[in-house]
């Protein structure tokens, strides 16, 4: 849309930016100013520069925990992304059918997070839960406090069941944007399934897809609830990931200066992929 | 012919997803009305001793119901301040080219990207210091953190795709600018501010995390009060599963208000 130059819009804006201000600013001002000083006490802390930053990225738990992180956002976004798609594509075109897929689809979205993990806790527990009892009566041997294996396939999955459907609900939304006429065209055209996907859908997609993909990176990365009320990071250390080992660290060990160089350097990564992300679809679309 | 054959199998092939996703809600459900002994004694596909007892506890103990009502307070006041402040906001990215907006715009993005443990120890402080730890407004607040980014984002995408010439119209008529935003812009886009509201309940009402870390007593969130049926005697699986169930309804009666929305909505305005 054509949009006029008038800077007076300023003030509309004003309220956001003094909110997000107040929630995010001074505190990300704060983390800045822990991040370069060695603080034993109130009043007692010392200017100590880089040093914490060149910790941070020398400690070997970290890299192991970002290294996990990002195995989990890959494989997260590999699994939830076409399945989504496949699901938005089967799903009713419209009437009551179509509201109450919507509706039973959206579910897992709105548990709160820690419940989320209450429900797999359950329900993948070899004694009481529906999956690992019916896993273990198959003779597989599944047990998700144990095995470390299981225990990422069962975060893996918990994020698969709680996140695909928000994936599949953009991709419904945008496909039923699409005109009929454009159906109909490619009927003419006698194009197949897989030419109608591919030419007409999927290119329809894209917006919806953009917003999904980010959405999902972002939260997959900035895990926590879940897998803390479900494995609670274990065994070992398998299912430890970035926001559990920073919270570890701040909360737990109440240490200050290093968790706040750990918090840049983690805001920066989310950043910095976002934008990777961003740039790499629209400029895809610039090429077409 | 092989249309109506794929679109059979369609049904299926979504009927059986759907299927697997409400098993496990299904065993919560299932767990929620068994007594505990029953649970522990062994696998019951449906209750044997059906019981309300799981949901009488949660019902009487004011240390229970009084979790559901916090949480219910915070995220009513973040949905409050959050479409305050964004409406506005929204109408200006999606109306008007001013000095520094992209900028504006990426930073308010780059706050929903900011991973909420990064924010825990300085929220803790600042709210502590101005002596509003363990109030429902605290929450509230720290919530539009990442609720705020997202309604910006939401409404401009709704607000793009209605021409200016209404807004041109109105002015013509002689109508003011709060005049017309009120009476003539918001009903226009409802199915978006719907579609907004909903995305920040369901946001809020999730979050555990800060939540918890800003409340101690009188403010605790539902979420947070459940990790304390861990008691003496191990965890009291029932009562448990009974409160999980309780915090699923709120969200399925609010989908249930913007279901003609949702599918229209759901992209975030971009379709």
């Amino acid at each position: 849309m054509r949009k006029i130059p008038d800077n007076r819009a300023w003030w509309l804006v004003l309220p956001v930016l003094l909110l997000v201000a107040f929630s995010a600013l001074v505190p990300l001002m704060t983390v800045v100013n822990y991040s370069v000083q060695d603080i034993f006490g109130p009043g007692n802390a010392y200017y100590v520069g880089t040093e914490w930053f060149r910790d941070v990225l020398r400690d070997e738990r970290l890299q192991a925990s970002l290294l996990r992180q990002f195995g989990f956002s890959a494989a997260v976004l590999a699994i939830e992304i076409p399945l989504g798609i496949g699901i938005a594509l089967m799903m009713p075109k419209g009437g009551i059918r179509a509201s109450l897929c919507l509706i039973l689809l959206a579910i897992p979205l709105l548990i709160p997070w820690n419940v989320v993990g209450t429900i797999w806790q359950i329900f993948a527990r070899g004694d009481i839960g529906l999956f690992g009892w019916g896993l273990n009566e198959l003779g597989l041997s599944y047990n998700y406090t144990g095995d470390p294996v299981d225990a990422w396939l069962t975060v893996l999955l918990m994020d698969v069941w709680h996140w695909t459907p928000l994936v599949a609900l953009l991709c419904y939304s945008g496909l039923r944007a699409i005109p009929e006429a454009f159906y109909q065209a490619a009927e003419i055209d006698r194009a197949s399934r897989w030419a109608v996907f591919r030419y007409i859908q999927l290119p329809r997609l894209k917006n919806v897809l953009v917003i999904a993909v980010l959405l999902r990176f972002m939260d997959s990365f900035m895990i926590y609830t879940e897998p803390f009320v479900l494995t609670g990071g274990g065994p070992g250390s398998s299912t430890t990931f970035l926001s559990q080992t920073l919270t570890t660290m701040a909360v737990g060990q109440f240490d200050l200066g290093r968790a706040a160089a750990f918090s840049l350097v983690y805001f920066l990564i989310v950043l910095l992929v976002s934008w990777l992300f961003f740039t790499a679809i629209t400029h895809m679309d610039k090429e077409r | 012919m092989a249309m109506r054959e794929r679109s059979r199998s369609k049904g299926i092939g979504i009927t059986v997803f759907i299927i697997l996703l409400l098993t496990p809600i299904y065993w919560l459900l299932n767990m929620s009305f068994k007594t505990n002994r029953e649970i522990l004694s062994g696998l019951t596909l449906w209750p044997q001793n059906f019981t309300f007892d799981n949901y009488v506890v949660i019902f009487t103990d004011s240390s229970w119901y009084s979790g559901y009502i916090n949480s219910m307070t915070y995220v009513l006041m973040n949905m409050a301040i959050t479409l305050t402040v964004a409406l506005p906001a929204a109408y200006a990215f999606s109306r008007y080219r001013f000095l520094g907006d992209k900028h504006l715009f990426f930073w308010l993005l780059s706050n929903r990207m900011a991973p909420p443990a990064v924010f825990l120890l300085p929220f803790f402080q600042l709210y502590s210091s101005i002596g509003l730890f363990d109030t429902h407004i605290a929450v509230a607040l720290a919530h539009c953190l990442f609720n705020v980014p997202l309604a910006v984002w939401i409404l401009e995408g709704f607000m793009s795709g209605v021409p200016r010439e209404y807004d041109e119209m109105a002015y013509i008529d002689g109508y003011s600018f709060p005049r017309f935003f009120v009476k003539i812009f918001m009903p226009m886009i409802r199915s978006g501010i719907g579609v907004t509201a909903f995305f920040i309940f369901m946001f809020s009402w999730v979050e555990l995390l800060l939540a918890r870390t800003l409340t101690s007593v009188d403010a605790q969130p539902i979420a947070a009060i459940m990790t304390r049926t861990i008691g003496a005697s191990g965890i009291d699986w029932g009562v448990l599963s009974a409160a999980g169930v309780l915090t699923i309804l709120p969200g399925v009666l609010v989908v249930w208000f913007v279901r003609n929305h949702v599918a229209r909505g759901f992209a975030l305005g971009r379709v």
